[in-house]
């Protein structure tokens, strides 16, 4: 027994070097299951405030250009608005309660933290619980898709960026209706790749490229961003296609959070139908 | 005693703040990202404690990793690194050993010795880090890259702030 005492207190710096450095990696894996980390990402109130804090700051600088965003985004809504159409037929206006069922509520929020040269990126939002947000919503800005809410703190929400390498975005090509997924390898900021679309669709360079709303986490038809490249490796079936983000990941401020109302009766319904089959 | 304490409170808070508050922020090309904060590590005086060292390494990472919400990257590398700097000051220990009450700083040891010490351990760190983010070789030179062009940053930065508690004339 002496001696084992002996032996550790001789070798004390290895074994703290060796405990502290599996404490770190035990930490780095855990991380990567996110609910486990709860405490100590930047949605925890602390860090979070500090941050705040610092933005606020930093928004002073952008206030022009943000500005201008947000007056291009109110001419497009006004555009959109119902009455800015004109029924040119029929005599009477319908009361729209049930051909116009709202699926998607959106609310605002700003952006505290953000980064976009890791593997892994998150984003940090001013909203949390106490405003209904809630973990697997989707995440927009007013030129596209920015990515998913993952934790959720009272105050603040943290969100998977798109740029994250785990991420799986469900994406078609708007013109011609053709699904794939979108795969961000983490060298570029502005770029992604898109999987999956068969060697039979006709593409061009500039092709949209939105959300399909399989998931239910984002509407349909939310941008993405543009066909930048794309070439066919020969015997492939499937495109290698390059695509530009239309989101500028630097430069966020004010985004805007999706819940969908029908997300849970939509589930339930999948399941249902999944279990009968393996039944 | 309490005042070099203090002192280097001081120090790590002030590292802390630059790292997060502006060099987290900075990303030349989408590439480049110094790493200031480790000069604490390098920082420390030769008599410290060994295990204090690690601790101290430890309490950094953490800290960076819970401002940049990226658990456990660096903390480990930051360990890691103090674990080597025992290694390093063995290795490059000049002859007679290191004099009483000096620290490892531009100042005390000169620019040849201050530069190995600091271009090997900053380069430890960032291999480190980068691959451990990365965690696969597949992607090997372009990380390799990263780590090159990243070292080169923070040692210039580092160096700077060196040269701010320079004085020429009264180097020992």
């Amino acid at each position: 027994m002496r001696n084992l005492v002996r032996f550790l207190t001789k070798n004390s710096f290895i074994f703290l070097f060796l405990l502290l450095e599996i404490f770190a990696f035990w930490m780095l894996i855990a991380n990567n299951s996110y609910q486990n980390s709860k405490f100590f990402n930047s949605s925890n109130f602390f860090v979070g405030n500090f941050y705040s804090t610092t933005r606020n700051i930093k928004d002073y600088f952008n206030l022009k250009q943000v500005n201008k965003e947000l007056a291009e985004q109110n001419a497009k809504l006004q555009s959109n608005n119902i009455s800015s159409f004109v029924k040119v037929y029929g005599r009477t206006y319908q009361i729209n309660d049930t051909s116009y069922h709202q699926t998607y509520i959106y609310s605002t929020a700003k952006v505290v933290n953000n980064s976009t040269n890791k593997r892994q990126n998150y984003i940090t939002i001013d909203k949390g619980d106490l405003n209904g947000i809630e973990a697997e919503m989707g995440v927009i800005s007013a030129n596209g898709v920015v990515g998913i809410v993952k934790n959720v703190s009272k105050n603040f929400s943290s969100v998977m960026s798109v740029l994250h390498d785990k991420n799986k975005l469900s994406a078609k090509i708007k013109k011609s209706g053709y699904y794939g997924s979108l795969v961000w390898e983490g060298n570029n900021y502005r770029e992604a790749q898109l999987k999956d679309i068969p060697n039979h669709v006709k593409l061009v360079v500039g092709d949209t490229v939105v959300t399909t709303g399989y998931s239910s986490i984002f509407p349909e038809n939310i941008l993405i961003g543009t066909v930048s490249a794309f070439d066919l490796p020969e015997g492939n079936n499937f495109y290698n296609i390059t695509i530009t983000f239309a989101v500028d990941f630097k430069n966020l401020s004010h985004i805007y959070v999706v819940r969908s109302l029908q997300k849970n009766e939509r589930e339930l319904l999948e399941q249902e139908s999944q279990q009968e089959i393996k039944e | 005693m309490i005042r070099d304490v203090l002192n280097y409170l001081f120090v790590f808070i002030l590292l802390v703040l630059t790292q997060v508050v502006i060099l987290n922020n900075i990303e030349l090309g989408g590439y480049i990202n110094p790493y200031l904060y480790v000069l604490f590590i390098l920082a420390l005086p030769f008599e410290t404690n060994e295990n204090l060292v690690l601790f101290l390494a430890f309490l950094i990472g953490l800290t960076i990793d819970i401002f940049s919400s990226t658990m456990g990257f660096h903390t480990s590398a930051a360990v890691f690194m103090a674990f080597s700097r025992k290694y390093v000051l063995k290795l490059i220990q000049p002859r007679g050993g290191y004099e009483f009450g000096t620290t490892p700083s531009l100042q005390h040891m000169g620019l040849s010795w201050f530069m190995t010490y600091a271009v090997i351990l900053v380069v430890l760190h960032h291999l480190f880090l980068f691959y451990t983010e990365t965690f696969n070789f597949s992607q090997f030179f372009s990380t390799f890259g990263r780590v090159i062009v990243s070292s080169i940053f923070t040692l210039i930065l580092i160096f700077i702030v060196q040269l701010f508690n320079y004085n020429p004339n009264t180097r020992k």
